[in-house]
């Protein structure tokens, strides 16, 4: 879903809304600050105009240091002012941007698997990092620069209009040609900006894949070629930076230059107004015509300022829509309100008739059966990528069937808050993954209520405990992000003891053992003997003695259940099952 | 940020001209006053008429149209300087990434390391560009108008003077305060991105446990203790402009006050007054642009720091301990100790052993044994902290690691695969090899079906980590990749452990029939896998508890007896 320009600016404003008192403030702040500003130059004039000799005999001291009695709390203000609209505009930026970054989190968490299994993580942490950080940017210089920008024009163009009208008008007449020019290159620029944006979040990913399995990259040598591929998009980045930032920078000169050719315009029509003496109902002189030159230059920086602002707003907008877009990426649909809570679960899981595929145009799952009983044992065999995997999505509802259903305990797990679902599971994964934290924050991840002697037994129950002991800081040491300085199988046997804290009622095992020592797996499979007693559990494992204890056994193939039963009848009618296991014997 | 400065070396010309000409265009600014004098005292007062203003107005175009032409070329040069600039930082960056040794990567982590390598960069960018447009322009306006106070009036240019003194002390006691603030917010940053990061790569488990509420009131707090310390950064930079503000209208307070004194004692002229007026409200607005530039690059030099903390990460190259020569074996291990840092217990202790070329050679052991250690070894992932490796007869440390590691074909644990297609992926093992070579590895590597059950077969797309292939799946197209390489010596580090019984089995016979007959090293912890192999290394804790073939190892060796009929029934062997 690409956002247009409006739309991202209807996004912000609704975003700004709880702000509006805080916006409010910062207006009026604004126009105080800007009147001081105005007011000052005036006075100053009127001191130097007490110094001239040519109009009075003797220098009034008493009336200068009045003067500067009032200045000093003009100036006094307007610098409480400046400073207190500083503040409320970090507050406004730096709490919008923690509010986009909080909607943006807590929709990562709500977005369906299949978004994020399909978009590159450094790509959506580039969104939520980098682009919110432009956008603050953004937010916060416009704040500064635009409100005190467009008071400013407003303050000065009074001033010229009471001064003389008709040079004053001629300055409006002209003045949208600097907002043209800067408009005309801000259109461009905004594409510019996006395109160096996409290559920026192209590149954040390669470097995430290559800096994240760097190991990898350096069995095989590929440093040099790695190198060379950043080095071709970091070669786009640089002609797409270099764009964006020049296009981007020619604002500021040329609307420098359209400034100058209203100086001029004054300067020409002010002068030759004197020269033929047009008569005007005002009194005009050349003290007026310089005050209003020096007012025309001031009245122009502000609009220099605003189109520099336009510009870095240009590419806060490109950043805020690739962040709106993953805030208002639909997420997954709600529980109903009438969804069941799953409570007390017997058991039966039941899958009838189930089809799934993870694209529209390879089918994986077709009509698949499967009927598990409370307490029973579910081995899932079969070639690798036959579906095995794929099971385990449907069961969690990580994904949903595209037809057919499954329910436990004769309840359509669609019709289940999600939440009571897999609450009710346990899951080992083969993919094993630890947040980061302590030892014992992993182990009591399920149950963060559990004592440490609860904690320990956990731990016993594993295997674990024993090599946790062996680390610097024991049930305190700090695991980093998903488990870097930790072994495979030590990672494992933490997943495991995580599992051997909340004890819920149905178990799913994904190859979970395939990188435990076979003489702990031994002790860990005797402790899974006792937890999945009374248990339905579904295991998808590869050794043969694993599943031989199994209740039912379910050979798999092509993303159909092609044979089941228990071991021996399975053996006995000599087919797909049978042949696997005896191949354990082969060379 | 001084050594960073070598990357503007190839851009020289551009970082001279892009201040050069951004003076130039300030040049033609300080003609516009004189021009417009020149209308009033000539044209209008002069009585030079209306077409000498008309010449004049022209004159002030022809200015602005030179000021526009030297701004743009002073744009693009400094465009193209900071844009060239992190163009070969980032590749040096990224270079230096690579060369960093396990623990490093591990002591700095990921999210940092994208952190330096994205926004760090661009802010160094931003800094580079803003100093080479302002950097010249600005001071050359502040002190040009000093310059000119002194010249009007000794004690109006000490005004002047003592001004820009307090401004540019309040301007840096201001920033100075804000650097390790800003620091602070960086490293607020890092958490973020690293509670964004795990949310993703554990969105299974999370929702498994039913986690999401809870990653986001975490996620929560670090957000909002990120918000607190930007606030209290603004806090600061938000004084700024007030106080500059205040300072330089009491400076012109002063001025007026000194000038009011001189004017009645006649030392000085009203149009003096005014002039002097004028440079000190020009000085406020080219501070302003100067703190402002000040403020850019001081983020930038924070940036620049952690930037630089990383490409100064020293290399460790290790003296070589031992250079004895060795007896003519292809591989041979003798006393190998290994030692991560500083733990207190040996990874690997006193390990010895031979290797010929064509041998398989099985190494098994419980958990944390040293497996992957041991073979590690081979490619010189680490370091012996004593005794030698030694390949051909060469100490490893001496062998050149590219070199080395060309030689050896590893799939790790870890089945990891690169987004690209199936082919890119093969590629790694060989930059050039054929379609049949790709096959044949394939086939080995018992992934056919793979290929086969893809529309698009060895073009198939790989999503970032292979997350689009089964685990099993990405197992054997790691294995395949290794093959490809056609390595001196193939690593299994417990690769197969995905793979059934039958795959696994089919796969070590396909192994078997390598033409180029490599050295292949399989670790497992199922004595299926390796009971076949010329040599068994049975690890326990680090030490060699058993050495020789299946049956021999059955008889001698007690841990290893344990791990086989721990796997097969005894009735059943």
């Amino acid at each position: 879903m690409k956002l247009r320009n409006k739309s991202v600016l209807k996004r912000i404003l609704k975003q700004l809304k709880h702000y509006k008192l805080w916006l409010a403030l910062t207006v009026f702040f604004a126009i105080l600050t800007v009147a001081g500003t105005l007011t000052v130059p005036v006075l100053f004039g009127q001191i130097i105009n007490l110094l001239d000799f040519t109009k009075v005999d003797i220098i009034d001291f008493k009336k200068i240091f009045r003067l500067f009695i009032i200045i000093g709390a003009t100036v006094g203000l307007t610098c409480v002012t400046q400073w207190l609209m500083n503040i409320i505009n970090n507050h406004i930026t730096y709490n919008v941007v923690k509010d986009v970054r909080r909607e943006a989190f807590e929709n990562l968490q709500r977005l369906p698997l299949k978004y994020i299994d399909s978009h590159s993580y450094g790509d959506i942490i580039s969104r939520n990092i980098a682009d919110v950080d432009a956008y603050a940017d953004g937010l916060l210089m416009g704040f500064t620069q635009l409100f005190t920008g467009i008071l400013t024009i407003a303050g000065t163009m009074i001033i010229m209009l009471v001064l003389n009208w008709v040079v004053a008008l001629i300055i409006l007449i002209l003045t949208p040609l600097s907002l043209f020019v800067a408009k005309f290159i801000a259109s461009r620029t905004y594409h510019l900006f996006k395109a160096t944006s996409e290559i920026r979040g192209e590149q954040t990913a390669f470097i995430d894949e290559m800096i994240g399995n760097l190991k990898v990259v350096k069995a095989f040598n590929h440093e040099s070629e790695n190198l060379d591929r950043f080095d071709k998009i970091n070669s786009r980045l640089t002609k797409a930076s270099l764009k964006s930032i020049f296009y981007s920078s020619l604002t500021n000169p040329c609307t420098r230059f359209v400034n100058s050719v209203v100086y001029a315009a004054v300067a020409l029509s002010g002068g030759l107004m004197l020269v033929f003496n047009v008569s005007l109902p005002i009194v005009f002189n050349v003290g007026i015509l310089t005050s209003l030159l020096s007012y025309a230059n001031q009245y122009t920086k502000p609009f220099n300022e605003i189109s520099g602002v336009v510009t870095e707003l240009q590419n806060a907008f490109a950043c805020a829509g690739r962040i709106y877009e993953l805030i208002d990426e639909q997420p997954q649909k709600p529980d109903s309100q009438d969804s069941i809570e799953l409570k007390s679960v017997n058991g039966n899981v039941e899958l009838k008739n189930v089809d799934f595929s993870y694209t529209a145009d390879s089918k994986l799952i077709e009509d698949l059966n499967i009927s598990a009983k409370a307490g029973q044992r579910i081995a899932i065999v079969g070639y690798t990528g036959c579906g095995k995997t794929t099971i385990i999505n449907l069961l969690m509802r990580f994904y949903e069937p595209d037809s057919g259903t499954i329910a436990v305990d004769g309840k359509n797990i669609l019709n289940v808050t999600r939440a009571s679902l897999r609450r009710n599971y346990g899951m080992v994964l083969q993919d094993t993954w630890l947040k980061s934290g302590t030892i014992r924050e992993n182990i009591s991840f399920g149950n963060t209520n559990a004592t440490e002697a609860e904690i320990v037994a956990a731990a016993k129950a594993a295997h674990a405990h024993n090599f946790i002991m062996q680390l610097p800081a024991g049930y305190d040491t700090e695991i980093v992000e998903d488990g870097g300085n930790l072994s495979q199988g030590q990672k494992q046997l933490l997943c495991i003891a995580r599992i051997m804290l909340c004890l819920p009622p149905m178990l799913i095992l994904d190859e979970a053992t395939s990188s435990i020592d076979t003489r702990t797996e031994i002790k860990i499979q005797q402790a899974f003997a006792s937890l999945m007693n009374g248990r339905t559990s579904f295991i998808v494992a590869h050794r043969l003695s694993t599943i031989k204890n199994a209740d039912l056994i379910l050979v798999m193939d092509k993303g159909k259940i092609i044979e089941q039963g228990t071991h021996k009848q399975l053996l006995a009618i000599k087919g797909f099952y049978s042949k696997l296991y005896n191949s354990q014997f082969a060379v | 940020m001084r050594k960073l400065l070598k990357y503007l070396k190839r851009y020289k010309l551009q970082s001279i001209l892009a201040p050069l000409f951004k003076l130039l265009e300030a040049g033609f600014e300080l003609f516009v006053p004189l021009v417009v004098s020149g209308i009033i005292d000539n044209g209008i007062n002069g009585g030079e008429g209306g077409r000498y203003i008309v010449n004049m107005c022209l004159v002030l175009v022809a200015l602005g149209v030179v000021g526009l032409i030297s701004a743009i070329s002073a744009q693009y040069f400094a465009a193209k300087a900071a844009v060239g600039f992190s163009k070969e930082l980032r590749h040096d960056l990224f270079d230096k990434m690579q060369s960093l040794s396990y623990a490093d990567i591990d002591r700095i982590g990921t999210p940092k390391m994208i952190t330096r390598m994205t926004s760090d960069v661009n802010q160094i960018q931003s800094g580079v560009n803003l100093v080479l447009r302002l950097f010249m322009r600005s001071p050359f306006i502040v002190f040009g108008a000093m310059i000119m106070a002194f010249a009007l009036d000794a004690i109006s240019g000490v005004v002047f003077a003592v001004t820009i003194a307090v401004l540019f002390i309040v301007v840096f006691a201001i920033i100075l305060s804000s650097i390790p603030l800003y620091k602070r917010v960086q490293g607020k940053l890092d958490d973020v991105t690293a509670a964004t990061r795990e949310t993703l790569t554990g969105v299974r488990v999370l929702r498994a446990f039913c986690k999401e509420e809870e990653e986001i009131s975490k996620y929560n707090k670090r957000n909002a203790s990120l918000t607190k310390s930007q606030i209290v950064v603004g806090r600061i930079s938000a004084l700024m402009n007030p106080l500059t503000y205040a300072i330089i209208n009491v400076a012109i307070i002063a001025l007026l006050y000194v000038g009011a004194i001189k004017i009645d004692s006649g030392n000085l002229s009203q149009g003096n007054v005014v002039a002097l007026y004028n440079y000190m409200s020009q000085i406020l607005v080219e501070l302003i642009k100067l703190a402002n530039l000040i403020i850019t690059v001081t983020k930038s030099f924070a940036c620049a720091g952690r930037v630089n903390e990383i490409l100064e990460t020293p290399i460790v190259k290790t003296s070589i301990s031992d250079n004895s020569a060795t007896g003519g074996h292809f591989i041979e291990f003798s006393n190998v100790c290994v030692n991560y840092g500083d733990a207190e217990i040996d990874a690997l202790s006193d390990i010895s052993f031979t290797a010929e070329r064509g041998q398989t050679i099985g190494v098994i052991g419980g958990t944390g044994s040293g497996k992957t250690t041991l073979v590690n070894m081979l490619p010189h992932f680490y370091d012996a902290s004593s005794g030698s490796v030694s390949i051909d007869g060469k100490n490893v440390n001496l062998i050149d690691d590219g070199a080395l590691r060309a030689k050896c074909g590893i799939v790790p644990q870890r089945a990891v695969l690169f987004k690209g297609t199936i082919r890119d992926n093969m590629l790694w093992g060989k930059n050039d090899a054929s379609d049949e070579e790709i096959y044949s590895a394939i086939s080995s590597a018992q992934a056919e079906d793979i290929i086969k059950s893809k529309a698009d077969g060895l073009d198939e797309a790989v999503e970032q980590g292979g997350k689009n292939f089964s685990g099993g799946q990405r197992q054997r197209l790691t294995i395949a990749r290794a093959i490809v390489k056609k390595p001196e010596i193939l690593i299994l580090d417990d690769s197969a452990s995905a793979l059934d019984y039958a795959t696994d089995a089919n796969l070590r016979k396909s192994l078997k029939e390598l033409d180029y007959c490599p050295t292949v090293f399989i670790v497992s912890q199922r004595t299926s896998s390796i009971k076949h192999a010329d040599k068994i290394i049975v690890l326990d804790g680090g030490k060699m508890v058993g050495i020789g073939t299946h049956d021999e190892l059955l008889k001698t060796c007690p841990i290893y007896n344990e791990i086989h009929f721990s796997q097969y029934e005894k009735e059943s062997v």
